[in-house]
């Protein structure tokens, strides 16, 4: 049992990061109908935010100290941060420490701005081209987006902790009467889900409960009636894709003391991705978070040992195989409107 | 009167010394044809094939700016860097058989395939006469084939994998680096001391032929001084989050996780087992322990302070205080301002080695070289006296233990280099092993290929 809840605790941890990447893809194919490859791209510039606010706050410049050399025998040369110098040792310290919390200030003009020239210096200009041109003109840009971030960051992984109170574990089975230490859980992962949960509840509330979102859904539902109304549609569409690749940002940057950011691991979740869209149902924001969710803890239980025993590689799988399944039975995924997907 | 100065015996003699003037370099290429890319310039090319994307990329960088290093020394530029420890003494810088030596890179993308499309590119449209590089054991052994039908030599660059010089060798290719076995050998001993003998070891293994030859190497060197395999789980490459594969390692019963990853893939795992509070565990009546049987400085940069206590394996490192590697370590660290990793010095020592080969063979057919390699001992070069035994093609040498520590300089650059400690060098005699070992059984270096 232990077993289980740990798994679906992986499950949501990971869906959470599926279904935020898959909330902005579904964006912006119900906006624009754009099927953007570059999406996960965007989740990792996300995390590299993370990184670059944590260079930021680690901004050191060189002090010798005669007293010790370095490796070749040359006096030592330490460094120290500029914000040490600025606020003080020990708040720079705690300042440094919340680098990936703090870098939130940073991902949500950084990905706003991305995702605008990325809209209007390129994508736009394949709105009227087939899905197929997308796809390579956005796979294309993912490729050139992650070898310009290994340009800077280099190409190995880059650790990046989360804040030292959030660092630990946490003994969630003293809490549901299992022995002590049987389900032990990453703070951190459990405080990416529930930021995970917040983001959607925002993006859902912003859509839902805004004249701006009242309209976008009306766009989604009827481009050509809505644009007749004398609303400037594509430009709300264009806010949307900024929107998108802001939540896709914001993943990321969380994402970063889970797995160290590397300028390819916005490829890792990228076709994942896309499998939890579909099968959530092409443009159904509720269909990719529940999808994402599902598939996340799906995955989970296909990683137990026990099920490997009977099905083995089952957990490299499993999501390809519901994705068939679903697309077999029901071709516009589980919450897809009616017509999509299924002529 | 005019008197002529030809006479019929002179005009013959000047005419026979003019021919076997002229026939000379003829007769030096004939000796120089006959195999592939056979030199016919003032220049010699190397190929470089090193993966600079993809998740090996760092390392494969650092390989290539030591193979860069080499041809600069062997060309007479630089401070010569361990040209002055080398044991043998025949290369002068003076590039190699009087010609200059030029090279080629390739970006192997960490792939198989790749590497060995680079490596054919090489051979094929660079025309290089040797091929270095691999930083994962399915590229090395990948591009060792194709070097043995294209009948060029191959110097293995960082491949750690039993099957290298074991069921996969070549009798062109050769592999200065230590393997999977000699890490498991010199690593158990010192593990056995600190943990003792009565452990249960749960292993994450990276699903290729290093992950797989480096756990069953590890689990056969453990079991052997008593410790206990609970489980063994195959990960995929490149998983990046491996809470599913760890959070099974919980509630196993094992105090030991031996990670049988490389590269990212440990960065990620270790970092992840440390998260979920693994390290400082208590079970069995014991401090839960993690293993890291192959380390790399650049690893233990990605891997931070996670690092701190773990034991793992090296081939060499540049905090060694040994001539040649003080050579190497100023040579390196004043041109690039950081030290080599281990994987930068085989490189570096492979591009030399071929160098010596060549030049003591006097030529550049790649079956004098082997001739030249096959059980040549030599010192000098950082890791002890060194054998590359004829049998397999495996270098002998010394092999180090590691342990992670906190950082000494406090300088940002310098981890990954300052985080890991020698603990031990485990003596070449205590790493040899027979060519027929089952671990590296099923293979033979057929017969030397000239190609072309």
């Amino acid at each position: 049992m232990d077993a289980i809840i740990l798994q679906i605790l992986n499950g949501l941890d990971k869906g959470s990061a599926y279904a935020l990447i898959a909330l902005g893809l579904t964006l912006i194919f119900g906006t624009l109908g754009v099927v953007n490859f570059a999406h996960g791209a965007l989740f990792m510039i996300g995390a590299f935010c993370a990184v670059t606010m944590q260079r930021l706050l680690t901004w050191s410049h060189l002090v010798v100290d005669p007293t010790r050399t370095d490796f070749l025998g040359n006096p030592m040369q330490t460094e120290v941060p500029y914000l040490a110098s600025l606020v003080g040792v020990d708040t720079a310290q705690a300042m440094i420490t919340w680098a990936v919390p703090l870098s939130i200030i940073l991902v949500i003009p950084v990905m706003l701005f991305v995702g605008w020239a990325m809209e209007r210096g390129l994508i736009k200009h394949f709105y009227k081209r087939p899905h197929a041109d997308q796809i390579l003109v956005t796979f294309g840009l993912a490729i050139v987006l992650g070898e310009i971030i290994r340009a800077v960051y280099g190409a190995n992984p880059i650790q990046s902790p989360a804040p030292a109170m959030f660092s630990g574990s946490v003994d969630i089975g003293t809490y549901l009467g299992f022995q002590p230490n049987a389900v032990v859980y990453p703070i951190w992962r459990l405080v990416y889900f529930c930021f995970s949960a917040v983001i959607i509840a925002a993006v859902f509330a912003f859509l839902q409960f805004t004249t701006f979102g009242m309209v976008v859904r009306a766009g989604m539902a009827d481009r050509e009636t809505v644009g007749m109304l004398g609303i400037d549609i594509d430009k709300r569409f264009t806010l949307m894709f900024g929107l998108a690749a802001a939540v896709a940002g914001l993943a990321g940057a969380m994402y970063a003391p889970i797995v160290s950011p590397n300028y390819n691991m916005g490829m890792d979740f990228l076709v994942l991705s896309f499998v939890v869209v579909v099968v959530g149902g092409m443009g159904s924001l509720p269909g990719a978070v529940l999808a994402g969710f599902l598939l996340g803890i799906l995955q989970g239980f296909a990683s137990m040992n026990e099920v490997k025993a009977i099905l083995p590689g089952i957990d490299q799988i499993i999501i390809y195989v519901v994705a068939i399944i679903i697309l077999l039975t029901r071709p516009r995924g589980l919450m897809g409107r009616a017509g999509v997907m299924e002529d | 009167m005019t008197r002529s100065h030809f006479s019929r015996r002179g005009v013959l003699k000047t005419g026979a010394i003019a021919g076997a003037g002229l026939m000379l370099p003829t007769y030096l290429r004939a000796q120089e044809s006959g195999f592939t890319n056979a030199p016919t310039g003032d220049t010699v090319t190397f190929g470089f094939n090193v993966p600079q994307t993809g998740p090996y990329a760092e390392e494969g960088l650092d390989e290539l700016r030591a193979q860069e290093l080499a041809v600069q020394h062997i060309n007479g530029e630089g401070d010569g860097g361990m040209l002055s420890t080398f044991s043998s003494k025949v290369l002068d810088g003076t590039g190699l058989l009087g010609k200059k030596v030029t090279f080629v890179s390739g970006d192997t993308q960490t792939k198989a395939d790749v590497a060995r499309a680079t490596a054919q590119s090489m051979i094929q449209k660079d025309g290089c006469i040797m091929i270095t590089g691999g930083s994962s054991s399915s590229e090395a052994i990948a591009v060792q084939g194709l070097c043995q039908e294209a009948g060029v030599i191959f110097m293995a660059g960082l491949t750690h994998s039993n099957d290298t010089t074991g069921k996969d060798r070549k009798r062109n290719g050769f592999r200065h680096f230590f393997n999977a076995y000699q890490s498991a050998v010199a690593l158990t001993p010192v593990l056995e001391k600190v943990y003792g003998t009565d452990r249960r070891a749960y292993h994450l293994t990276a699903d290729y032929t290093w992950g797989w030859t480096q756990q069953e190497s590890m689990a056969a060197s453990t079991e052997a001084v008593g410790w206990e395999t609970v489980q063994n789980v195959l990960t995929p490459v490149g998983a990046g989050d491996f809470s599913s594969y760890i959070a099974p390692v919980l509630n196993s019963g094992a105090d030991i996780l031996v990670l049988n990853h490389y590269g990212g893939d440990m960065v990620n795992s270790l970092t992840q087992a440390v998260q979920f509070g693994l390290k400082g565990k208590q079970v069995n009546g014991k401090d839960f322990q993690i293993v890291v049987p192959l380390y790399s400085e650049l690893m233990a940069k990605g891997a931070g302070s996670n690092i701190e206590g773990v034991y793992g394996s090296m081939n060499w490192n540049w905090q060694l205080q040994d001539a040649a590697t003080l050579a190497f370590v100023k040579s390196f660290g004043e041109k690039y301002g950081f030290p080599p990793s281990n994987a930068a010095h085989t490189c570096y020592v492979q591009t030399m080695l071929y160098a010596d080969a060549v030049t003591r063979a006097g030529s550049f057919n790649p079956c004098a070289v082997v001739e030249a390699l096959e059980d040549f001992e030599f010192d000098g070069m950082g890791n002890g006296a060194t054998l590359y035994r004829a049998s397999d093609h495996q270098c002998f040498k010394d092999v180090l233990v590691m342990q992670g520590i906190a950082s000494a300089s406090g300088n940002a650059n310098m981890v990954g280099y300052d985080t890991l400690s020698i603990v031990e060098t485990t003596p070449r005699a205590q790493v040899e092993y027979a060519d027929d070992h089952p671990m590296f059984a099923g293979g033979t270096l057929g017969e030397c290929a000239v190609g072309a």
